[in-house]
């Protein structure tokens, strides 16, 4: 690992400083994450883990420390789109087709319009909707709209993809499927990928770190390694899976207490 | 679609008619009750009149349409159409301009918080001036004041500016609300791809406004109506609906049935600049409608 995709360095983050309604969301916190890992942010609610995802993407500057994205300030990334990002919602523009939905990065980019339908068509072979290009997103779905989100996230080759409980909203099998894809997608591009979410067996099963964080301040409580190799849905039923389960419940038991 | 704007066109006819049908019946039992004379009395004294004078047959109403004014050399209807159609035309010139209006205003507002609280009170404000007051004030300075144009100004123009007055508030109004309307992740997500505010105006705020201009459109549209007739009559505008209403206001005594065949005109008039934008939007939004595939 000769750079690091994402560096937090004693950053913390505080709301509404110094009125009655003060939050101290993130408290000095410290985070490394390689090229081509898959990091879990996982927490009960209020441990800021959003909140650090939005600091990571510029969103929201952090009251102190700093957040560097492949070598640079995070600002400096955003501007020079060096991320995707998708949301719990899928957040599609309803008045656009799905193709121009994926297209939307790339028409910001400049990209020209053959060029920027080829990709498209690429993204939607990669999350398996080839055939509903020309569809308005309010005929497809949950599932499928995630996909169309997750494809324009990746749609500029950004070497870093932040998801912010991108399945929270899909039903358990649907939400199985997604995260097999995306892990093929991972494979299938090396990007690197920071995903929040609050289910553990999510967590444990698509990530190669898993980083439980403690709420009020938010804190990182410990950083759980996970190696199951390649994954598929035989893993679910793997003891070793379990044994990771079970690994990050008692963090997590153990952050409530 | 034709389908929809014609079940639509189809409401406004039945509703005319339940219009025609309750002035009826209400004008039956008020001559019911002038002739049994003694116990209604109190009754009778309170409820508007419904003698021919005050309340002509809705028969006579639409008869009227069809006969030649004396000294005239076309049917009444015909008047009312040449003078639907002026009025149309400075509904129309004010609505365009008061939507572009009211549409700029709105971007304004939304381009920051400082101007919304600072200018938006004096949005509303501006509405409490009476329309009728004004009226007479923008004529004056149409005729007066106005050749910096190209072309010459003409008084249906004074009266386009009085319908615009009108038309831009709740362009302004929705068109803002709606321009505030994408969630915060889509925001966000603009946010995130470093796009510039213009972008984000074309590409997220304008399009998530479409819907909420719409519902603005229709108001405005039939507002714009109002506000010609309105400034055409206090404004003593020749040549449209406002106009003959007034002149038939002024005859009333000898032709009450015209005056109301000339509030129909104008009702009429709005229906179809109600049903105009009503296509419109059906054009525009239709992709909307789509049902979801599950």
């Amino acid at each position: 690992m000769s750079e690091l995709a994402v560096e937090v360095r004693e950053a913390s983050k505080i709301f509404n400083r110094g009125k009655a309604n003060e939050v101290h969301a993130l408290d000095t916190i410290d985070l490394s994450i390689g090229a081509s890992e898959f990091v879990t942010l996982i927490g009960p609610s209020g441990c800021g883990k959003s909140t650090l995802l939005r600091l990571i993407a510029s969103l929201t500057p952090p009251t102190s420390g700093s957040v560097a994205v492949n070598g640079k300030p995070a600002e400096k990334a955003r501007l020079d789109k060096d991320y995707g990002m998708a949301f719990q919602r899928a957040g599609l523009f309803d008045w656009r087709t799905v193709a121009k939905n994926i297209e939307l990065p790339l028409e910001l980019m400049g990209w020209n319009r053959s060029d920027r339908r080829a990709r498209a068509e690429e993204m939607l072979a990669l999350v398996k909707l080839p055939e509903f290009a020309d569809h308005h997103p309010a005929e497809l779905s949950g599932g499928m709209q995630q996909r169309v989100a997750i494809a324009r996230s990746l749609s500029f080759n950004p070497s870093l993809l932040l998801m912010d409980e991108p399945f929270g909203a899909l039903d358990e099998m649907t939400r199985e499927h997604m995260q097999t894809e995306l892990l093929r997608i991972w494979e299938d591009t090396e990007t690197t990928v920071v995903f929040v979410t609050h289910s553990i067996p999510e967590a444990v099963f698509l990530s190669t770190s898993v980083v439980v964080m403690s709420a009020r301040p938010g804190r990182i409580a410990s950083v759980i390694e996970v190696d199951l190799g390649r994954r598929d849905d035989m893993t679910r039923e793997d003891p070793a899976f379990f044994e990771k389960v079970t690994e990050v419940r008692e963090a997590l038991r153990a952050v409530e207490a | 679609m034709a389908l929809r704007v014609a079940r639509q066109v189809l409401v406004f006819a039945v509703f005319l008619v339940l219009v025609g049908l309750a002035y009826t019946g209400y004008k039956a039992f008020g001559q019911a009750i002038d002739d049994e004379q003694v116990d209604w009395l109190v009754i009778g004294s309170i409820l508007p009149r419904t003698d021919d004078l005050t309340m002509p047959p809705v028969t006579d109403i639409l008869s009227e349409l069809g006969e030649t004014p004396r000294g005239e050399d076309q049917v009444f209807a015909g008047f009312l159409l040449d003078e639907g159609l002026f009025t149309l035309r400075e509904a129309a010139v004010g609505f365009l301009a008061g939507a572009i209006l009211g549409l700029a205003i709105a971007i304004l507002l939304a381009r920051s918080q400082l101007l919304e609280q600072g200018l938006l009170p004096y949005v509303i404000a501006s509405q409490t001036v009476p329309l009728i007051a004004i009226a007479p004030i923008v004529v004056v300075w149409g005729r007066k004041n106005v050749d910096f144009f190209p072309w010459e100004w003409q008084d249906w123009m004074s009266v386009s500016i009085i319908a615009t007055y009108l038309t831009f508030f709740p362009v302004a109004v929705n068109g803002l609300r709606g321009l505030q309307s994408p969630r915060p992740e889509n925001m966000e997500l603009m946010e995130s791809y470093a796009a510039s505010w213009r972008q984000t105006l074309w590409r997220l705020r304008l399009p998530a406004a479409v819907p909420y201009l719409f519902a603005a459109f229709k108001i405005a549209a039939t507002a714009s109506v109002v506000g010609a007739i309105v400034g055409e009559i206090s404004a003593g505008v020749e040549g449209g609906l406002g106009r003959r209403i007034l002149l038939e206001a002024q005859r009333y005594t000898t032709g009450p049935e015209r005056l109301y065949a000339s509030v129909l005109g104008a009702a009429v008039l709005g229906i179809v600049v109600f049903l105009i934008v009503t296509a419109v939007e059906r054009l525009v939004l239709g992709h909307q409608r789509r049902e979801a595939v599950t």
